[in-house]
C-alpha cells in the first residue's frame, strides 16, 4: 500500500480524499434536515441524534458482528429521536430551536452515558470500494477508497431533488412547509406530515453517526463529534435547501477539514488552528456574501422558525 | 409525555384552599408549571438510572447532598452557577428582539482573552485598575463579537443562530493560536497559556465563602438587564421589535439599533464572564477558558424563559446538578454523563410544559379574577 | 531516592488528623464510613479506558485497589477548570481523602497550587508538574522520562521503515511532547542517519477525526510508520493498519487494536509507582516532592515487539534499552542541531536523564535535525 511520496500533489489528492472520508456525515445530516426544513421545521438536536447513532451504531456493529446492522440501528435510533423532537414540538406553544437544543443536551448525554462500555471493543468496520484499482499510485488509491455509505448518501441527493420536486409527497411536504393554513384547507394532516419529515431527517442523521463510529476515524469515543452535527444543520441554509447543494456543500466542508493537517504534512506549519477553522470561516464568509436582507432567502419555507 | 406533565402540574397544587393574594394565578403557573417539569424529569431520570441496578432514591439522596448537604457543597453549586448567570444573558437579551443566539461560547473565550490581555499590559497598575480595565476589556470584546451577528443579521440577513455557532469555533482557533503564539508565556511550558495577570490583581472571594465576586456581580447584572428590560423604553421597544417585528417598523421603531444594543449587551456579559473566569479562576489564559459555559448559558437562558431575573435560580439550580456530579461518579459508580443526561431530561420537560401555560383551568380562573 | 525530610513530619500529623476529617464528613444518613481505610483520590481528564493516558493511570488506580487497608475513589472527565478544584475538594471534604492523584498536567498551575496550603494534611501527587521548593510541600510531582521508550520506538522505527520517512501526530508544542518527537527521531536516526520525522500537530489533546485525518495525510506523504503523543492512540493506530502502514504506540500497549502493524510502544508503568507511593504514605514515610526516572527506575516500560521488527533492530534496541537501564546511556548528548541547523547541545554538553531538577531538559523548546516541522512562534 505504501508509495512514493507525491510532494505537493497531495495535498489536492488529501482534500479529495478528505471530502469524501469527512463529507459522509455532514451530507446525510444536512440531507435529513433538508427533509425537516422543507416540512417546516428546524431540528437543531441533530448533534445529539449524529452522536446518538455513532454509539448505537457501534454497539450493535460490536455485539452482532454485523456493521451494516449497526448502520440500521443508527437510522432507527435516530428516527425514535426525530420522533421525539417532532412531537414535543407538535404540542402548541413549543419552540422547536429550544427543543433542538436540549435533544442536543439529551442526545449526547445519552450516548455518552450508555457507550461507556464500548470505548475499548472493536467493532467490524464499514467496507470500501475500491475505485482506483487501474492505478499505482497508493494516494490516490487511498483517496478513491469510496465508501459504501457516501456513494448512498450521494445517490439519494439528486433523488432527493427530484422526490421534492416531483412526487406528490414532495409536493404535499413542501406545501405544509410553505403554508400551514393552505396544507390544512386542502386536508393535509400538517402535524403528522412535520412528525414523520422529522422523522426521516433524524433517521438519516443515525445513519451519519454510524459512519462516524464504523468508517472514520472508525471508532466510540465521547470526542467523535466535533460539532459535526450542528454544522451540518448550518450547511442546509447555506445550501438554500436544495439537497443536491447541500451535497455540494459537504464536499466542500469536508475537503476544507483535511487542509489543515495536508498542508501541514508538506510543511506549511504556520496557524494550524486557524488552518483547522477554516471550514467554519469559509461558511461564514460564503453566507455573508450570499445571504441579503432584501429578500427572503430563495428556497426558504415560509413557515420555518428561524426565517419568519 | 404532556399527559405525565399535565397530570404532575396539578399533584403540585394538592391544597388550592387559600391562593396566596401575593400568588396569583399567573405567578403560580409561571412558578408551579417547571417545578412540575422539573419533578417530572426526576421521576424519568430515577427509572432512566434503575435500569442499571442503581436505586433512584440513593441517586436523589447523593444529589440533594452534593447541591445543598452542607456548607461545603452549598459553595461548591453557587461557584458553579456564577459564570453561567452572565453567559446566560448572552441568549437571554437577544432573545428580546427575537434573535436565537448560542454564541456566548465565542463570547466567552474572546472576553477572556481580551481581559487576559489587559491584566498583563497592567501588571504594575493598582489592582482596582487593573480589574476594573480588565472588565472592560471583556465587556467590550464580548460584546462587539456578538454585535457582529446582530449586523451581519440586520444588514447581510445572515441567520444570526449560524453565524453565532460558528463564530465560536472561530473565537476558539483564535485563542488556542494567540495562547500558543504570540501571546505564550514562554515559562508556560507543558501547558500552554498567556503570563499570569498577577496574584495580586485577582479578585477575591466574599469574605466567609469561597465564592468569588463575580457571582454577585453576575446577579447584580441580571437585576440591570430585567429593569432594562421590563422597565424601561429601550426593554418596551425591543420586547415590541421581538414580538412583532412588523408592528414595530409600522411604528418607526429602530430595529437595527435594537438588535445591535441588546445583541452587544449579551455578548458583553458573556465577555465579562470570561473576564471574571480570568481574574477569580484562571489567572491566565489558556485552553482551559473553553470549559463550556457558554453552551450552559443557552440551556440556562431557555430554562428561565429568557427572563433575566429567572436565570439567577436556573443558574443555580445546573450548578446544582454538576456540583453533585462527583458524588454520583464516585459512589454510585454513575457515568459523568448522567448529570448532561438529567439536564438534558430537564430542558425537555420544561419546553414540554411550555405547552400547558394559560390552558388549565384554575390558572385561567386565577388570571381571570385578579 | 532523593527523599525530602521536611515532609516526614507533615505525614506522621496529617496522618493523625485524617480520623478527624473522617469523622466530620459524616453528615448525610447515606454516607459510607471509610474511617479505618486511607483514601486515595485518582482524577482524569478524559475516560478511564481511553487506550491511552487516562488508561495508565487507571491501571495505576487499579493496583492501589487490590491493596488492603486503602478506600478508592475514582472520578473521569473532569475538566481543567472549577470542576476539578471543586472534585478535589470534594474527595477531601466529602470523602475524607487524604492522598490525591490529579493526574493531568493542566491541573496543576492553578488549581493544585491553590487547593494545597488550604489542605495541607492532605498530600498532592500531580504527574508531570514541575515542583519547586517555592511551592507547598505537600504537592508531590513525578514523572517518567517516557522520552527512552519513544527512543527506542525510534529505533526500531528507522530499521524497520522502508522509505526512512516516519510520522508523527502530535497534540501541542510543549516540551513533554518535544522530547518525544525528537527522541524518536534521533533513535531513528542512530540505526538510519538519513531518516527523517514528519510532524503533524492536531492542536489538540483528544480530537480523534482530526488525528486520523493527520494520520492519512502522513501516510500519503510516503511514511510508513507512524507514532504519536495525543491522549488517545487509539485512532491513529487503528488509521495506519488501515492504510497499511507500521505504528509504534504510546501510553499503553495498543497491540490488541492492530497486532500485525504494532511494532512496539512507549508504555507508562504506574502499576509498579502508584502502589509504591501509597505504601509510604501509610507508613508515614516522606514521599519525594520531585521524582523523575525512566527505564532505570521502572516508571515506564516498552511493549513487547510485533512481528514486523526485524531481528536485527530487536537486538539494537534492546542494548540501548539495557544501557538505559544500567542509567549510563544519555540521549540528548552534544553536539545536536536544530532542523534549522543551529547548534543547540553543544559537543560536549548533554541533557543528562537525572533524578533532580534538570529544567533544562523538560523545558525543552527545539526540534532536532531530521524532523520536518515547525514550532509556532
Amino acid at each position: 500500500m505504501i508509495g512514493e511520496s507525491i510532494g505537493l500533489w497531495s495535498v489536492p489528492l488529501a482534500v479529495l480524499g478528505g471530502a469524501i472520508r469527512v463529507s459522509t456525515p455532514f451530507l446525510f445530516v444536512s440531507l435529513g434536515e433538508c427533509i425537516t426544513e422543507k416540512g417546516g421545521r428546524i431540528n437543531l438536536g441533530l448533534e445529539g441524534t449524529l452522536v446518538m447513532g455513532a454509539m448505537s451504531g457501534y454497539a450493535v456493529a460490536y455485539l452482532s458482528g454485523s456493521p451494516w446492522l449497526g448502520v440500521a440501528a443508527a437510522g432507527i435510533v435516530g428516527a425514535l429521536m426525530g420522533l421525539l423532537h417532532g412531537t414535543i414540538c407538535s404540542l402548541p406553544r413549543v419552540n422547536d430551536i429550544a427543543v433542538g437544543i436540549a435533544l442536543m443536551l439529551l442526545g449526547v448525554g445519552l450516548a455518552d452515558y450508555l457507550g461507556k462500555p464500548f470505548i475499548q471493543p472493536a467493532a467490524p468496520q464499514l467496507p470500501a470500494i475500491d475505485f482506483a484499482w487501474w492505478s499505482t499510485s497508493s494516494q490516490l488509491r487511498e483517496a478513491l477508497q469510496i465508501p459504501g455509505l457516501f456513494l448512498i448518501g450521494a445517490a439519494l441527493a439528486p433523488l432527493l431533488w427530484w422526490a421534492l420536486r416531483a412526487t406528490r409527497w414532495g409536493l404535499i411536504l413542501r406545501m405544509v412547509g410553505e403554508s400551514t393554513d393552505a396544507a390544512r384547507a386542502l386536508g393535509y394532516p400538517v402535524i403528522a406530515v412535520r412528525i414523520i419529515a422529522t422523522c426521516v431527517g433524524g433517521f438519516l442523521a443515525g445513519i451519519g453517526g454510524s459512519f462516524l463510529s464504523l468508517y472514520y476515524p472508525g471508532a466510540w469515543s465521547e470526542r467523535i463529534s466535533s460539532g459535526q452535527g450542528i454544522t451540518a444543520v448550518a450547511l442546509v441554509i447555506f445550501a438554500r435547501w436544495n439537497p443536491e447543494a447541500c451535497f455540494y456543500a459537504s464536499l466542500l466542508f469536508g475537503g476544507a477539514g483535511a487542509l489543515g493537517p495536508s498542508l501541514q504534512s508538506v510543511g506549511v506549519h504556520a496557524g494550524y488552528y486557524l488552518l483547522n477553522a477554516a471550514p467554519y470561516i469559509l461558511t461564514l464568509l460564503i453566507m455573508i456574501v450570499t445571504c441579503s436582507p432584501k429578500r427572503t432567502l430563495i428556497g426558504a419555507p415560509a413557515e420555518l422558525s428561524i426565517t419568519r | 409525555m404532556a399527559e405525565e406533565i399535565a397530570a404532575a402540574v396539578p399533584a403540585q397544587r394538592l391544597n388550592p384552599h387559600t391562593p396566596s393574594r401575593l400568588l396569583t394565578g399567573a405567578r403560580a403557573g409561571a412558578l408551579l408549571v417547571p417545578t412540575g417539569a422539573i419533578a417530572v424529569s426526576l421521576l424519568l431520570f430515577g427509572v432512566f438510572v434503575a435500569f442499571a441496578r442503581i436505586n433512584p432514591l440513593a441517586v436523589y439522596g447523593y444529589m440533594i447532598e452534593g447541591a445543598v448537604g452542607s456548607w461545603f457543597s452549598i459553595q461548591n453549586t453557587l461557584i458553579r452557577a456564577a459564570p453561567l448567570v452572565l453567559t446566560a444573558l448572552c441568549t437571554a437579551l437577544p432573545a428580546q428582539v427575537g434573535l436565537m443566539i448560542i454564541g456566548g461560547e465565542g463570547a466567552f473565550v474572546v472576553g477572556g482573552l481580551c481581559a487576559a490581555m489587559a491584566g498583563v499590559a497592567l501588571l504594575h497598575a493598582p489592582p482596582l485598575v487593573a480589574l476594573l480595565a480588565m472588565a472592560a476589556a471583556g465587556i467590550a470584546a464580548g460584546g462587539l463579537w456578538i454585535a457582529l451577528v446582530g449586523a451581519l443579521r440586520y444588514w447581510r440577513g445572515v441567520n444570526e443562530t449560524i453565524s453565532s455557532l460558528l463564530l465560536n469555533y472561530i473565537a476558539i482557533a483564535i485563542l488556542n493560536q494567540l495562547v500558543e503564539g504570540l501571546f505564550r508565556d514562554p515559562r508556560s511550558l507543558n501547558k500552554p497559556a498567556s503570563p499570569s495577570i498577577g496574584d495580586g490583581h485577582m479578585l477575591g472571594n466574599i469574605p466567609g465563602t469561597e465564592i468569588h465576586w463575580g457571582l454577585v456581580i453576575g446577579i447584580v447584572v441580571c437585576v440591570l438587564a430585567y429593569i432594562l428590560i421590563r422597565h424601561t423604553t429601550i426593554g418596551f421597544a425591543a420586547r415590541i421589535a421581538g414580538g412583532n417585528p412588523r408592528a414595530a417598523r409600522m411604528v418607526g421603531l429602530p430595529i437595527g439599533k435594537l438588535i445591535l444594543l441588546t445583541c452587544f449587551l449579551g455578548g458583553a456579559a458573556a465577555g465579562l464572564a470570561g473576564a471574571i473566569e480570568i481574574a477569580a479562576v484562571q489567572e491566565s489564559a489558556s485552553a482551559d477558558l473553553i470549559a463550556g459555559y457558554g453552551y450552559t448559558g443557552i440551556l440556562v437562558a431557555f430554562l428561565a424563559r429568557q427572563n433575566p431575573l429567572a436565570v439567577v435560580p436556573v443558574a443555580i439550580l445546573l450548578g446544582g446538578i454538576s456540583a453533585s456530579g462527583g458524588l454520583l461518579q464516585r459512589h454510585l459508580g454513575l457515568p459523568d454523563a448522567a448529570t448532561v443526561v438529567l439536564q438534558g431530561m430537564i430542558f425537555v420537560c420544561i419546553l414540554a410544559s411550555d405547552t400547558v401555560y394559560g390552558r388549565i383551568a384554575w390558572f385561567k380562573t386565577a388570571e381571570a379574577g385578579r | 531516592m532523593a527523599f525530602d525530610r521536611l515532609s516526614r513530619r507533615r505525614v506522621l500529623t496529617s496522618a493523625a488528623a485524617l480520623g478527624a476529617t473522617t469523622a466530620l464528613a459524616t453528615s448525610w444518613p447515606l454516607r459510607r464510613a471509610f474511617a479505618a481505610d486511607t483514601v486515595v483520590g485518582f482524577v482524569y481528564v478524559g475516560p478511564h479506558d481511553d487506550f491511552g493516558y487516562n488508561q495508565s493511570h487507571a491501571q495505576g488506580a487499579a493496583a492501589v485497589r487490590k491493596m488492603t487497608g486503602v478506600k478508592v475513589l475514582e472520578e473521569e472527565n473532569v475538566p481543567e477548570d472549577v470542576a476539578v478544584a471543586k472534585t478535589m475538594e470534594s474527595m477531601i471534604e466529602e470523602d475524607g481523602a487524604s492522598l490525591l492523584f490529579p493526574t493531568s498536567f493542566g491541573y496543576f498551575d492553578p488549581y493544585i497550587l491553590r487547593a494545597a496550603p488550604k489542605f495541607t494534611k492532605v498530600r498532592f501527587e500531580h504527574c508531570g508538574g514541575l515542583w519547586t521548593p517555592q511551592n507547598p510541600m505537600n504537592i508531590g510531582s513525578y514523572f517518567g522520562y517516557i522520552f527512552e521508550a519513544q527512543y527506542i520506538n525510534g529505533i526500531i522505527a528507522g530499521a524497520a521503515s522502508k522509505t526512512g520517512k516516519l510520522g508523527f501526530v502530535a497534540a501541542k508544542p510543549i516540551p513533554q511532547v518535544l522530547q518525544n518527537i525528537n527522541a524518536f527521531t534521533l533513535g531513528a536516526r542512530l540505526v538510519n542517519p538519513a531518516a527523517s520525522t514528519q510532524l503533524i500537530f492536531t492542536g489538540d489533546w483528544s480530537m480523534p477525526i482530526k488525528e486520523a485525518e493527520a494520520t492519512n495525510s502522513l501516510i500519503d506523504q510516503g511514511i510508513d510508520v507512524v507514532t504519536m503523543h495525543v491522549d488517545s492512540p487509539k485512532v491513529v493506530v487503528q488509521t495506519a493498519a488501515k492504510r497499511g502502514a507500521m505504528v509504534c504506540g504510546y501510553h499503553c500497549s495498543q497491540a490488541a487494536l492492530a497486532p500485525d502493524a504494532y511494532l512496539t510502544g512507549a508504555e507508562w508503568n504506574w502499576t509498579d509507582l502508584y502502589p509504591k507511593f501509597v505504601a509510604m504514605w501509610m507508613k508515614g514515610e516522606p514521599i519525594p516532592n520531585f521524582y523523575r526516572g525512566g527505564f532505570k527506575e521502572g516508571l515506564i516500560k516498552q511493549s513487547p515487539y510485533g512481528p514486523k521488527v526485524p531481528a536485527a533492530a530487536a537486538k539494537r534496541a534492546d542494548e540501548v534499552k539495557a544501557a538505559l537501564t544500567a542509567g549510563d546511556y544519555v540521549i540528548f548528548k552534544g553536539p545536536i542541531q536544530d532542523n534549522t541547523g543551529k547548534t543547540v547541545i553543544a559537543a560536549g554538553d548533554a541533557l543528562i536523564q537525572t533524578n533532580g531538577t534538570d529544567i533544562k531538559l523538560e523545558a525543552m523548546g527545539f526540534l532536532v535535525e531530521g524532523v520536518l516541522g515547525s514550532l509556532p512562534a
